[in-house]
């Protein structure tokens, strides 16, 4: 334990990588559960494999790897499958979740593609793209860490000052925009920041496993308060901690992949939180009727009347 | 255009709290409303009336800027809406917000001050005292930390009043305020609206029930599509218009409506 612990501190690979992945827990975390409320969770995994095509082309027209680069290209491309999304929506009688399918696998099949005829080009130069797909968070530099905190940094203060105005966009739209707030371009930012923390996480967990980062926190951080301040610092903590954890053990353990160990490690913290969240857990639900069954007497099988419902 | 003032006691100047001329919505290709030309007086308790998918909420929505408009113009005390929002609360239908949203009803409430608090400041002492009173006003202030999820249809629809009342406006929309709530309820919002006409504010209804509409609304819009009639409540309720409205629709409700709007 104290080995890690000075590890963390004091070894460049794993303090990056420790550090990367942590920033990565927050942003998704926070950004992801206005998500999540927003019944959405796919978004976030259509907006990371729509970025592929866009990392690919940024080293295509660039020949640079540089993370600043390649996270732009990810970026507007992620950007624009938004974009198409919203148009195939608004435009057409698709539904939503069609809409995310076609857009997902048609960005992602280019991405492929485009990735394939990288490599196939006699250039040395290009090992390392296809890291984008599953995450490489032991290949962060404290370069590309510097530069997600700075993109995460942004990302979370827009938050904090608008947090009421997002409240407004996930809870009631319609009537903040009768208060004035123009929702759409709230709608426009809030999924811009969603794209931040996607462009965070294609390096670290990859384009296939970000939609778990997006959806994880959240999810398992509503199970445990009922207010939305304290589900977004649970959903950043929860986060943070599969960050951490995934990052200690993948380094620590054999060399396993990171990203997969990260989302390993979340995925103990949501079922964990499902089953034993108190008020929400499953276990403490069951528990509950074995009681209440024990407790019925009589034979006859009173109805139940839904007492709040009238 | 019907005159404003059919004996009616006018205020703010003889202006109409609502005026629409020529308004169409259209979805897609479809007109949903249809060169729709109505008055609104201020301090009357309105009911808009008509079969589904006359276009009531499309109306309220048109009238508060959510949805674009294919042609017309609305004007609220005389000029746009986006000029007059501080004095317009809104109340959108009780199913249009998911409950299980992180929040309890004093937080629903106080979302009845942003508009007034503007970008990025926070709601502090002040606002939560205000959103207290308000929901003491509909008799929910036992309820106010209480999880909205853990609310009856009653209570929420309550949850909602108090969130307009809070922003202390001089017309209130309400798009279906009595669907599916309890005769508790149903009373308090009746007597709620009756306080707010006899301190002159104006109120706006889509509402659904035949039966109940006469003892509770003064003025009234009869609406399917097209504006089929509108004015004094007692004057436009007719079992004429009333089958102008839900066209063969309302022949199992002719005969119980024939004493209650004849003359």
């Amino acid at each position: 334990m104290g080995d890690i612990l000075h590890d963390l501190i004091f070894d460049y690979t794993l303090r990056n990588v420790a550090l990367g992945s942590a920033l990565l827990g927050v942003v998704s975390g926070v950004l992801g559960s206005y998500a999540v409320l927003r019944r959405q969770g796919l978004l976030g995994d259509a907006l990371a494999h729509a970025a592929l095509p866009g990392i690919c082309l940024a080293y295509l027209l660039t020949g640079s790897k540089a993370t600043l680069v390649l996270l732009a290209g990810a970026g507007i491309a992620g950007w624009l499958g938004t974009l198409l999304l919203l148009r195939i929506v608004r435009d057409t009688a698709l539904s939503e979740d069609a809409a995310l399918g076609i857009v997902l696998s048609t960005f992602f099949g280019l991405g492929i593609a485009l990735l394939t005829l990288i490599q196939q080009r006699n250039d040395a130069n290009q090992a390392g793209l296809d890291r984008y797909l599953f995450g490489q968070a032991a290949a962060l530099v404290s370069d590309s860490v510097v530069t997600f905190a700075i993109l995460g940094g942004i990302a979370l203060a827009i938050v904090a000052l608008l947090g009421k105005e997002f409240k407004l966009l996930a809870f009631d739209p319609q009537f903040g925009a009768t208060l004035g707030f123009p929702m759409q371009r709230l709608d426009v930012l809030l999924t811009s920041l969603l794209v931040i923390a996607v462009m965070i996480g294609l390096q670290t967990v990859g384009v296939v496993l970000m939609a778990a980062m997006v959806i994880g926190p959240g999810a398992a951080a509503r199970q445990w308060t009922d207010r939305l301040s304290v589900m977004l610092a649970l959903a950043a903590l929860f986060g943070a901690t599969a960050g951490v954890s995934g990052a200690v053990l993948s380094v620590t353990q054999s060399r396993l992949p990171t990203g997969p160990m990260i989302i390993l490690c979340l995925t103990v913290i949501v079922v964990s939180s499902i089953l034993f969240a108190p008020a929400r857990g499953i276990v403490w639900d069951v528990l509950r009727q074995r009681r209440h069954r024990r407790s019925l007497t009589a034979p006859a099988l009173v109805p139940e009347w839904e007492g709040g419902q009238s | 255009m019907q005159s404003l003032s059919n004996g009616r006691v006018d205020t703010e100047d003889n202006m109409a709290a609502v005026a629409v001329h020529d308004l169409t919505v259209a979805y897609r290709d479809t007109p949903v409303l249809w060169d729709v030309d109505l008055t609104i007086p201020s301090g009357t308790l309105t009911a808009i009336i008509g079969p589904n998918g006359a276009g009531k909420s499309t109306m309220l929505k048109a009238i508060l800027g959510l949805l674009p408009v294919a042609a017309g113009t609305i004007e609220i005390f005389g000029r746009p809406f986006a000029a007059q929002r501080r004095r317009v609360a809104y109340i959108p239908q009780r199913g249009s917000v998911d409950w299980t949203f992180p929040t309890n009803a004093l937080d629903v409430v106080t979302m009845g001050t942003y508009g007034r608090l503007g970008w990025v400041r926070r709601p502090g002492k002040a606002e939560r005292e205000r959103a207290r009173h308000s929901l003491d006003q509909v008799g929910m202030a036992d309820f106010a930390n209480r999880q909205i999820n853990q609310l009856s249809g009653g209570q929420q629809q309550r949850v909602f009043l108090a969130r307009a009342l809070v922003q202390d406006a001089d017309l209130y929309f309400m798009d279906e305020p009595f669907a599916g709530v309890d005769a508790a309820t149903e009373q308090a919002i009746v007597t709620l609206l009756q306080e707010l006409r006899s301190q002159g504010k104006t109120v706006v209804c889509v509402h659904h029930d035949l039966e109940s509409a006469p003892d509770y609304f003064d003025w009234l819009i009869l609406l399917n599509v097209r504006l089929i009639a509108t004015g004094s409540f007692t004057e436009t309720f007719t079992p004429d218009n009333m089958m102008r409205t839900y066209g063969g629709r309302l022949h199992l409700l002719g005969e119980r409506l024939l004493p209650v709007g004849g003359r």
